[in-house]
């Protein structure tokens, strides 16, 4: 998503004092409006030109940096909205050039993107081709990525590009269902292992952890960082970001969790809190990271398999998954610290008399699951793009799939996740893409009607 | 630093209209929680549902702003019914993901471009706001107060909007004094002791969220008429939990406390934001920018929601021994 910076209200009460009545200026009203809650939310390209005037102006009005050329203070905007098949195509670079200057921007979640430049001209518009995220192609790859945007006259130029099929011959239903399919087993057996890591946290002590998804997050960003900016090998970049996630995971659980627990909290309470460190840390992300969204796996190379498209990054990826869900299998299943595990989540009280430490399994329960979430964020962000939203943004849909499958198990939590992640890709045959997410909340709604204990969770649980 | 101003903005926050807004959905959030018990983290959606069925009332069917206020109210109340049947007769945290994930799924078909003829799709509804401001009766000259300067309109909706806020909290206090509040304040100690005394618990539940949900949906009226936009992106979760801090920080059994918390709330984020600010100008704060502030502010919050919970659960007006987490 675009970061959009909250503006303050020092600057919303100038503009009321600038624009009397307000009827002539909507678009810095739209900006006020939001003022107060202006999150990194994608807008539209008015507001977006009238934020970066505003900008302009607070910046003009208070001297900040002395660089030569400050990007704020340009007043011409060069925009448009990359869609395919009405899709937006997020997350793709592209740069308008004139005359030794140049500029670039991403299109955001909506596939709107916008330049702004410091003066009029012919500006040279060019799309940088390996930024299209998988599934996605120009029309014209040879010459349909680049464009003219012509500002001789006017303060704003939109360039279209070209996505998609030039012919009109679609595939056939059978062969989008089993695209759809694919993909759903793919993002199911994402969803999978990071909602294993709820799943046994709730199991074992109870709480609903709203900053999970900020382990998802924090993974694909330590990947980002790790793999692209410090340049290094994939799978090194990948055990880091891994590590980071579960040391983080540690200091979680030992910073926060554990003297909660020691303080006797209630578990509404201190799900309350998890909401609490959810925001702090994701704005602490936004700060160390920055807003934009992060390309890290560049699409891979593309692999056909019938009529499916897919890429060796999300092939690996998804060996990985099955490989590390039936690990997870066998370590509970199998192991001693496994099946204590299952005990503490069973009975804490009964567990404990039999000899069980459930502090230390709580405490490996915490490491197991952040690593394990530490693993999904690095392949979703391979796989996808990153931003420090990301974890929050599939946070409701690991819900979701733990609360289907039966809140506090983790066989649950696998078949919880397969369903919600076949739900999202498959409903796109039917439904705007913008709701995919939407309809799996509204499956996890109906299945609390008809039957709240989950699918394979255990009547008593519900209360 | 210009003290002044930012004190004179900080002012500013304690009578504006967005606070107002904010207090509105917290009074409705301590009928949920604060009498009742219920964990409704949805509280963005009965704020949205005001808000847009506000807005596709004036502008889509071109009604005049009683009837479209009632429509808000109509829509957040269907809302609440729709909500609570499944969800009322489970436990607290159930009903905590399940309101907060209808809350998401409510702002994305919000802000889908399938539909953008009547919600107006991402960019959201503007300039529905003419039937209000048609009854300001004040005249039409700038107002000012310190240095900060208003307009007719915008003294006026600061007048509706506080006007609400009383009305909002007498009709609380004499709600939750009443036996039928009695009753709210016996499930949330004990459902079951409740029950057994032959009361319909789920009964008393959904009156309960239909009318903090209400409070919620004058909020979100107030909240988009002050600018006259309403955009989906406004109603994300940072909204409820925004709430939640404003609720947590006055106390949550109590009506003066969201008054009070969420004036403080406001003033002291814009505080802190205007000292920040200025502390980055003069370049004492190098490594952030004025851009990453407003971003701060948010941290804050969050700060405050975990804080409170941990160590002040009450909040600042709150009885330790009425706040009920049912945990």
């Amino acid at each position: 998503m675009a970061n959009i910076p909250n503006f303050s209200k020092k600057i919303k009460v100038i503009l009321k004092t600038d624009s009397n009545g307000a009827n002539d200026v909507p678009d810095y009203t739209t900006e006020v409006g939001l003022n107060r809650l202006v999150k990194g939310i994608a807008k539209s390209l008015r507001v977006m030109t009238a934020g970066f005037l505003i900008m302009g102006g607070l910046l003009a009005a208070a001297p900040a940096s002395a660089e030569e050329l400050d990007p704020s203070t340009f007043a011409y905007t060069i925009a448009g909205t990359f869609l395919q098949d009405d899709a937006p195509i997020p997350g793709v670079k592209v740069t308008a050039t004139l005359d030794g200057f140049s500029a670039s921007a991403e299109s955001n979640e909506f596939g709107e993107w916008s330049i702004m430049v410091p003066e009029l001209g012919q500006y040279q518009v060019e799309i940088d081709q390996s930024t299209i995220p998988e599934g996605f192609a120009l029309t014209d790859p040879e010459t349909g990525g680049v464009g003219t945007a012509d500002l001789s006259e006017t303060d704003f130029a939109a360039v279209l590009f070209s996505f998609g099929a030039d012919t009109t011959v679609r595939a056939s239903f059978s062969d989008q269902l089993l695209a759809r399919v694919f993909a759903g087993l793919n993002f199911g057996l994402l969803l999978a292992i990071a909602s294993i890591g709820i799943s046994l946290i709730y199991g074992t002590t109870g709480l609903n952890n709203f900053a999970h998804g900020e382990m998802v997050s924090l993974g694909a960003l330590v990947m980002w960082v790790t793999y692209i900016i410090w340049d290094q090998n994939i799978l090194l970049a990948a055990l880091f970001s891994i590590a980071a996630v579960t040391a983080f995971g540690w200091a979680q659980d030992a910073g926060i969790w554990k003297p909660l627990r020691k303080r006797r909290m209630g578990l509404n309470q201190m799900m309350i809190v998890s909401i609490g460190f959810s925001i702090v840390a994701r704005y602490l992300m936004l700060l160390f990271f920055g807003g934009g969204t992060k390309d890290i796996g560049g699409g891979g190379e593309i692999v056909q398999l019938g009529p499916i498209f897919t890429s060796d990054i999300t092939l690996v990826g998804m060996v990985i998954n099955v490989i590390a869900l039936a690990g997870v299998a066998l370590f509970l299943t199998r192991t001693r610290i496994g099946k204590a595990t299952r005990a503490v989540s069973d009975n804490p009280s009964l567990a404990a008399a039999t000899g069980i430490d459930v502090e230390k399994i709580i405490r490996i329960v915490w490491l197991f699951a952040a690593a394990l979430t530490g693993v999904a964020g690095v392949l979703y962000g391979l796989q996808f793009q990153a931003s420090w939203q990301t974890g929050f943004d599939i946070l409701l849909l690991l819900f979701a799939a733990v609360t289907l499958g039966g809140l506090g198990t983790a066989l649950g939590a696998t078949v919880g996740a397969l369903i919600i992640g076949m739900v999202v890709e498959v409903s796109t045959l039917f439904i705007p893409n913008e709701l995919k997410y939407a309809a799996a909340l509204v499956i996890l709604v109906i299945i609390l009607i008809v039957r709240p204990q989950g699918v394979l969770g255990k009547k008593q649980r519900i209360g | 630093m210009d003290f002044v101003n930012i004190l004179n903005l900080t002012g500013g926050e304690l009578i504006g209209a967005y606070t107002a807004a904010y207090i509105l959905c917290a009074l409705g959030l301590a009928m949920h929680f604060g009498f009742t018990g219920l964990l409704n983290f949805g509280q963005a959606a009965f704020a949205a549902l005001g808000a847009y069925g506000y807005a596709v009332a004036t502008l889509t069917f071109g009604w005049p702003w009683y009837s479209s206020v009632l429509f808000g109210l109509l829509c957040s109340a269907i809302f609440a019914v729709l909500l609570g049947i499944p969800t009322l007769r489970l436990r607290a945290d159930y009903l905590a993901i399940v309101t907060i994930a209808s809350a998401q799924a409510l702002r994305f078909v919000f802000g889908v471009g399938e539909y953008r003829e009547v919600t107006g799709g991402s960019n959201g509804l503007s300039q529905f706001g003419e039937s209000f401001y048609s009854l300001n009766f004040l005249p039409d000259q700038r107002f000012e107060i310190g240095v900060l300067t208003y307009s007719s309109d915008e003294i006026f909706i600061r007048i509706v909007a506080w006007s609400l806020v009383i009305i909002a909290a007498v009709l609380l206090l004499m709600l939750t004094r009443s036996p039928w509040g009695r009753v709210l304040k016996g499930i949330r100690e004990d459902e079951d002791a409740i029950r057994s005394l032959g009361k319909n618990v789920f009964a008393y539940k959904l009156q309960s969220l239909i009318i903090g949900g209400t409070f919620a949906s004058l909020g979100g009226m107030v909240f988009v008429m002050t600018s006259q936009t309403n955009q989906p992106a406004t109603w994300g979760t940072e909204f409820t939990f925004m709430v939640w801090t404003i609720l947590l920080l006055g106390g949550a059994a109590t009506i003066l406390g969201p008054i009070i918390g969420g004036m403080i709330f406001f003033a002291l984020l814009m505080f802190i934001q205007g000292i920040l600010e200025g502390l980055v100008n003069l370049g004492l704060l190098p490594f952030l920018d004025v851009a990453q502030v407003g971003q701060i502010r948010f941290l804050l919050v969050g700060l405050a929601l975990m804080f409170l919970v941990i160590f002040r659960p009450q909040g600042m007006f709150g009885n330790k021994r009425e706040t009920q987490f049912n945990g």
